[in-house]
């Protein structure tokens, strides 16, 4: 693989830059492999990667029945954040913030990690009292985490609405000085070239039509480019994942909902921060390219569809321009919706399945993209190793039947209202 | 924007309503020895088809009654609605 650095950018120039390795191969299917990753999003390419790197399997083939990086690793908001209370979803998390950090070097492709902090802002004494439990809770999970006064958060987000006549007024935030953002279509490329190079074969525009099991036991699953054998299968297929449940016929504790973002037009630099809004959901940051980068509430109903519908739209930024007014003297740049896989208590399930060799990555509800990289870390070592590691022990698929439930924000199974 | 037809009242904007989920999961038999599993199904697991979903939904800026609407999942075309206690087809 020929490696990107100044020299190889000063080399092609000469060359007109026509000269470029493909990133990545178009192969056709062998007739098997040792593992199937049906999904090439984010976790599932990520998946692959690791599998290869940290366990030497790579007579592997990813199977994705669109393109790869076309699902929501290409349509989230690019947050990247540890800022959660429960041990779980902190120790995960946190593992994954180290991942982030290291990716450009690891994957050699800027995925412009970018650390700039993220703050959620807090609207009363009560939110104060929450936030600060929180932080405490992150910090002796070593995350770092600051709570922050309204003057603190003032000289932060000036922009905001700080004046006397508000419904919610900002009391405060609690910030999270290493979360950030990062260049989202970046991290499915630079996973998927990486894989590449070590012998995975990524296989787009195929789709998964059934699996083979015998006995108990998956033998290979069949495909729109015909029947491929696998010793062991993983699905990372987010808001796929129930469809692909019935062809198993497994019922599991996850819906499909859609989710909407937009961006606005580009404007110069002035919010330095991720923001929340608390007193409602919305988030805000601004892209590189100026645009400000925003998200809130789920559409409010079980849906396959990857577009939204303008009254939850209108909602969300409505909020948003509760929290920054000068949002309402921007036009709007574009808007576009994913399909996200809502568990019932809002936390991620990875783990292995009734059926021998089948392995189950979903349940990311709208956190995922933060996720890719812990979340194909401990995957391919749950695949490889036919165990859960100890930083996805939690994440099991029995939890809903034990009570163990990891619910972060203590919402129950509606999960619509999340 | 859907538009959803409340068998009491006629067709309204989605605005109206809020979004109950699935309705045909079915709570277990009262007094009666119920499993773990029974409850995890009950409470926890659900089909979430891509198609038609027959779920609740409640006029809650209307009739305040609760009604069941079928509607495709991926189209969001809605076919039919019911009463809550209206048998569905």
């Amino acid at each position: 693989m020929q490696k990107y650095s100044v020299f190889s950018l000063i080399k092609n120039a000469f060359s007109d830059h026509q000269n470029w390795e493909v990133a990545w191969k178009d192969p056709t299917p062998k007739k098997e492999y040792d593992v199937i990753i049906i999904g090439g999003g984010g976790h599932g390419l990520a998946t692959a990667y690791y599998l290869a790197k940290e366990h030497n399997i790579t007579n592997v083939a990813i199977i994705e029945k669109g393109w790869i990086g076309g699902g929501n690793v290409g349509r989230n908001t690019t947050i990247i954040r540890s800022n959660y209370m429960h041990d779980d979803n902190a120790l995960f998390s946190e593992f994954g913030m180290d991942l982030w950090r290291k990716m450009s070097q690891d994957l050699n492709y800027n995925v412009m990690f970018s650390p700039r902090g993220i703050i959620n802002l807090a609207h009363s004494d009560a939110q104060m009292n929450a936030y600060s439990r929180r932080g405490n809770s992150m910090r002796l999970n070593g995350i770092d985490a600051v709570l922050l006064n309204r003057e603190e958060v003032q000289k932060r987000i000036p922009m905001a609405d700080f004046s006397d006549n508000v419904r919610f007024p900002i009391f405060g935030g609690l910030m999270q000085p290493s979360a950030g953002t990062a260049r989202h279509d970046a991290v499915a490329w630079g996973y998927a070239r990486q894989a590449d190079s070590m012998g995975v074969d990524i296989i787009q525009n195929c789709e998964v039509t059934g699996f083979d099991v015998t006995n108990g036991k998956i033998v290979g699953v069949r495909t729109s480019r015909g029947d491929i054998k696998a010793k062991k299968v993983g699905l990372c297929v987010a808001g796929s994942t129930n469809i692909l449940a019935e062809m198993l016929n497994m019922t599991l504790p996850i819906e499909t909902h859609l989710l909407q973002a937009c961006v606005s037009e580009p404007v110069k630099p002035l919010l330095d921060h991720v923001v929340t809004f608390g007193a409602g959901h919305f988030y805000c940051s601004q892209s590189d390219k100026g645009e400000m980068v925003m998200g809130g509430d789920l559409d409010g109903y079980n849906s396959y569809s990857q577009r939204g519908n303008l009254p939850t739209l209108q909602h969300v930024l409505t909020e948003g321009i509760a929290m920054f007014p000068f949002l309402s003297k921007l036009k709007m740049l574009r808007t576009w919706g994913g399909i996200m896989d809502m568990s019932m208590d809002g936390s991620p399930i990875i783990d292995k399945t009734h059926i021998d060799g089948l392995y189950l990555n979903c349940g990311w509800c709208y956190g995922g993209f933060k996720a890719t990289p812990a979340s194909g870390w401990t995957f391919a070592h749950t695949i490889a190793q036919d165990r859960v590691h100890k930083l996805n022990a939690g994440y099991s698929l029995n939890r809903f039947n034990t009570g163990d439930l990891i619910d972060e924000k203590g919402l129950g199974t509606k999960t619509w209202i999340s | 924007m859907l538009y959803i037809f409340c068998p009491h009242c006629g067709s309204r904007s989605q605005n109206e309503f809020a979004y109950g989920g699935d309705a045909t999961v079915k709570r277990p038999e009262l007094n009666k020895e119920i499993s773990d599993q029974e409850w995890n199904n009950f409470v926890y697991l659900r089909k979430s088809p891509r198609g038609k979903h027959l779920e609740l939904w409640h006029h809650i800026s209307g009739c305040r009654q609760w009604i069941k609407v079928e509607r495709d999942t991926s189209t969001h075309e809605i076919f039919k609605t019911y009463k809550a206690d209206e048998l569905t087809e």
